[in-house]
């Protein structure tokens, strides 16, 4: 997927200049945050819980060459495939081949983030082979025109019940219905008479398990097995570090993931799916091919960001972020929204592509205190934006003037005295008002908000005063 | 006991009422209140900008000013968060200089966090009266555990009347210079908070941070109500009078 994240300033005051759009980020707000926060307290000892699942996914990442060679070792000895992909157009390169190698004709899918990354719908198409997004929500916006998810679990969420209702009347050509059951059929009568036709399922995958070669899914509509069973080819697509050792790793992973995603004690399906189809089972593909993706993901390892391969991909970060609650996912510009994509895009994409991201968080730590897998977003946030100062990406108005503020900063006569300089004029300005309505300086702020005037002397003065000392 | 005032570039600038406050609270739980002459600001904003080299500058400033006196206070849990657990990663390279960070680290305290466990006031001096709503500043909150500190402070004023508001704990959407990087959706954050904290009918918002502070007070006012005060703990649990009106 193309990333528009270098323009998310403006995309993020279109979100906010979008009233439709604000409704249904309202709508949304607060329904997983409120969920998790009852889930949660269903483990007995969380903050141990969490501390665990680090140790594991910390575990994995010390040495993931190791790990990753275990799990094509066992997940071969159950007939798969093991492929690898170095980026995106390599992905399409591979499920092109597979899909050319079994006569492919329609390819069913679950949700998988890395076929975002890659943009493998549009690749797909190119090669002849159907694609079909079966996850409800990415079926909505497939035919949708292609419209990208704006959250990692939800990708709809942006959207009210009134929009899909007007989206499947249009393409389906069916009486407008406005009942959530209702339309649900109506997705799944269209989607069943493509899982019973479909030569391939594409899925993503949650967890892949090293000592049994498997993969774990987490869904909760039941796609995902149909994708994963039904038709006679399966392609696994999924990034380097999602490998974790042994299924008891699994386990306590999985008190984690959904209570932080959606607040659910336990998905309403989860599937550890390992090797071909065998001759006494029933249902399972003949082939199974799994695409290990790398995608700047291998820069990461042993870099100062390396916590961040730790992800889930739970969405809590973005659910509990006061800015994508305020402007949603799509402002984002790629394919990961939120706090975890602000660190995920630069890293991925390049730091010099998306420049703001870093910058686009208050660091209210409210990311970082629910995160399972105790990620400090916050802080690799901001060492994001001290590499961009290294490397001098900011804009040099900015980087002067920070730079003739500290300076003056660590000269407190000098300091002293513009402080008295500055409270002065604000005061001036302020003409009497006890807050400033237009202020030149900084008209980022006054735009939306009123400047409380200062009391108009400094405390150093006033103390100096009191005290009657210099 | 000695403890140094930390008073912020904030409070210094735009509102030295409320370092006297602090002030004022110090000594009425038995500290005798020093304030360095030369202090400036923590660095926070170059550390949160990038700027290794001017936060460390500006870090090694702060420490060798504060560190001979046995507890630093500061009326803000964002300036107390940042020299508290930032300074030793800011120094973490300089092993000296970060020895010494680490020292001073575990004395420094937001000013109810200090007045509650540390000095433990009894009685506070202010007389203020009426319903108050308050609001938990991030840095405070999740990076020193300030929650309950300010809540038992008010509890000891016997006229105010506390209506937590609904995502109290949430971020107000100052974020430092986030608020002027993205003045929209900082302003669109605050409305927020402002309307959840506005639906209590409390006549007073009160907080522990004076950013949070300006910013709500702020939006406050450019959505029209020129009624609901905005005021620091320590102004509250120093006042003399009681509430203007309500939301
Ligand atoms: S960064 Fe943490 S909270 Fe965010 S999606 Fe990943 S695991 Fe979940």
């Amino acid at each position: 997927m193309e990333s528009r994240s270098h323009r998310f300033k403006a995309n993020a005051s279109a979100s906010l200049a979008n009233p439709v759009l604000q409704a249904n980020l309202k709508t949304a707000k607060g329904k997983f945050v409120d969920k998790r926060a009852i889930a949660i307290r269903e483990i007995d000892d969380f903050e141990g819980t969490r501390e665990a699942a680090k140790d594991i996914r910390n575990r994995v990442l010390e040495n993931l060459d190791l790990w990753l060679e275990k799990f094509e070792t066992t997940a071969h000895a159950r007939g798969a495939t093991v492929l690898w992909a170095k980026d995106g157009a390599e992905i399409c390169r591979h499920v092109a081949e597979i899909g050319r190698k079994h006569g492919v004709k329609k390819a069913v899918k679950s949700k998988s983030m890395l076929s975002e990354e890659a943009g493998l719908n549009l690749a797909l198409e190119a090669a002849g082979i159907q694609p079909v997004e079966t996850d409800l929500g990415e079926y909505i916006l497939q035919i949708n025109d292609n419209e990208p998810p704006s959250h990692i679990i939800a990708p709809v969420i942006h959207k009210s019940l009134d929009e899909v209702a007007d989206l499947f009347h249009a393409t389906h050509q069916t009486p407008r219905k406005t009942e959530i059951p209702a339309l649900t059929r109506e997705a799944r009568e269209v989607l069943r008479e493509h899982f019973l036709t479909a030569d391939m399922g594409i899925s993503g995958g949650n967890f892949l398990v090293a000592e049994t070669g498997s993969v774990a899914l987490v869904t909760n509509e039941g796609n995902g097995r149909m994708v994963t069973t039904l038709p006679r080819v399966h392609v696994v697509i999924t990034g380097i570090e999602k490998v974790i050792p042994t299924l008891e790793d699994l386990s306590l992973l999985m008190r984690l993931l959904p209570r932080s995603a959606t607040g659910q004690s336990i998905s309403n399906y989860v599937s550890v799916l390992t090797g071909v189809k065998r001759p006494d089972e029933q249902d399972g593909p003949e082939h199974l091919y799994y695409i290990l993706v790398d995608n700047g993901r291998a820069d990461v390892v042993g870099s100062e960001f390396q916590d961040m391969l730790r992800c889930i991909r739970c969405g809590a970060c973005m659910n509990h972020c006061p800015v994508y609650q305020t402007i949603g996912g799509h402002a984002y510009g790629w394919v990961y929204p939120g706090p975890m994509g602000s660190v995920l895009t630069p890293l991925y994409t390049g730091l010099e592509n998306a420049i703001d991201l870093p910058h686009a968080a208050t660091l209210c730590n409210q990311c970082g205190v629910v995160c399972p897998v105790k990620i400090p977003l916050p802080e690799l946030l901001r060492k994001l934006r001290e590499k961009q100062v290294d490397r001098k990406l900011r804009p040099l108005f900015e980087r002067i003037a920070l730079k003739a503020w500290a300076w003056v900063a660590g000269r407190p006569a000098l300091y002293g005295m513009g402080a008295r300089f500055a409270v002065r004029y604000l005061k001036w300005l302020a003409g009497g008002r006890a807050s400033i309505e237009i202020m030149g300086t900084a008209p980022e702020w006054t735009a939306g908000r009123n400047f409380p005037a200062p009391e108009g002397r400094t405390f150093r003065e006033l103390y100096a005063k009191r005290y009657n000392k210099k | 006991m000695r403890i140094a005032l930390f008073v912020t570039c904030l409070v210094d600038m735009m509102r030295p009422r409320i370092g006297f406050a602090a002030i004022e609270l110090l000594e009425a739980a038995g500290c005798e209140v020093i304030v360095p002459g030369t202090q400036t600001c923590c660095g926070q904003p170059a550390w949160n900008s990038g700027d290794h080299a001017a936060a460390a500058a500006l870090a090694k400033k702060v420490i060798g000013e504060f560190e001979g006196h046995a507890y630093v206070v500061a009326p803000s849990g964002s300036c107390a968060d940042h020299i508290r657990n930032e300074y030793p990663k800011i120094l973490a390279d300089e092993p000296e200089w970060h020895a010494r960070a680490v020292a001073l680290a575990s004395r420094v305290f937001e000013l109810t966090d200090f007045l509650v466990n540390v000095a433990r006031l009894d009685a506070v001096p202010g007389r203020f009266a009426g319903s108050v709503t308050y609001h938990d500043s991030c840095s405070g909150l999740r990076g020193l555990g300030v929650k309950t500190q300010p809540r038992a402070l008010l509890g000891k004023l016997p006229g105010v009347e506390l209506r937590e508001m609904a995502g109290a704990e949430d971020c107000c959407g100052f974020g430092g210079t986030f608020s002027v990087k993205f003045g929209d959706i900082s302003a669109a954050i605050a409305e927020r908070k402002c309307g959840n904290a506005c639906a209590t009918g409390a006549g007073t918002i009160v907080g522990g941070d004076l950013g949070c502070l300006l910013n709500i007070e702020g939006k406050l006012r450019r959505m029209g109500d020129e009624r609901t005060r905005v005021m620091h703990i320590a102004e509250v649990l120093t006042a003399t009078d009681g509430e203007a009106g309500a939301c």
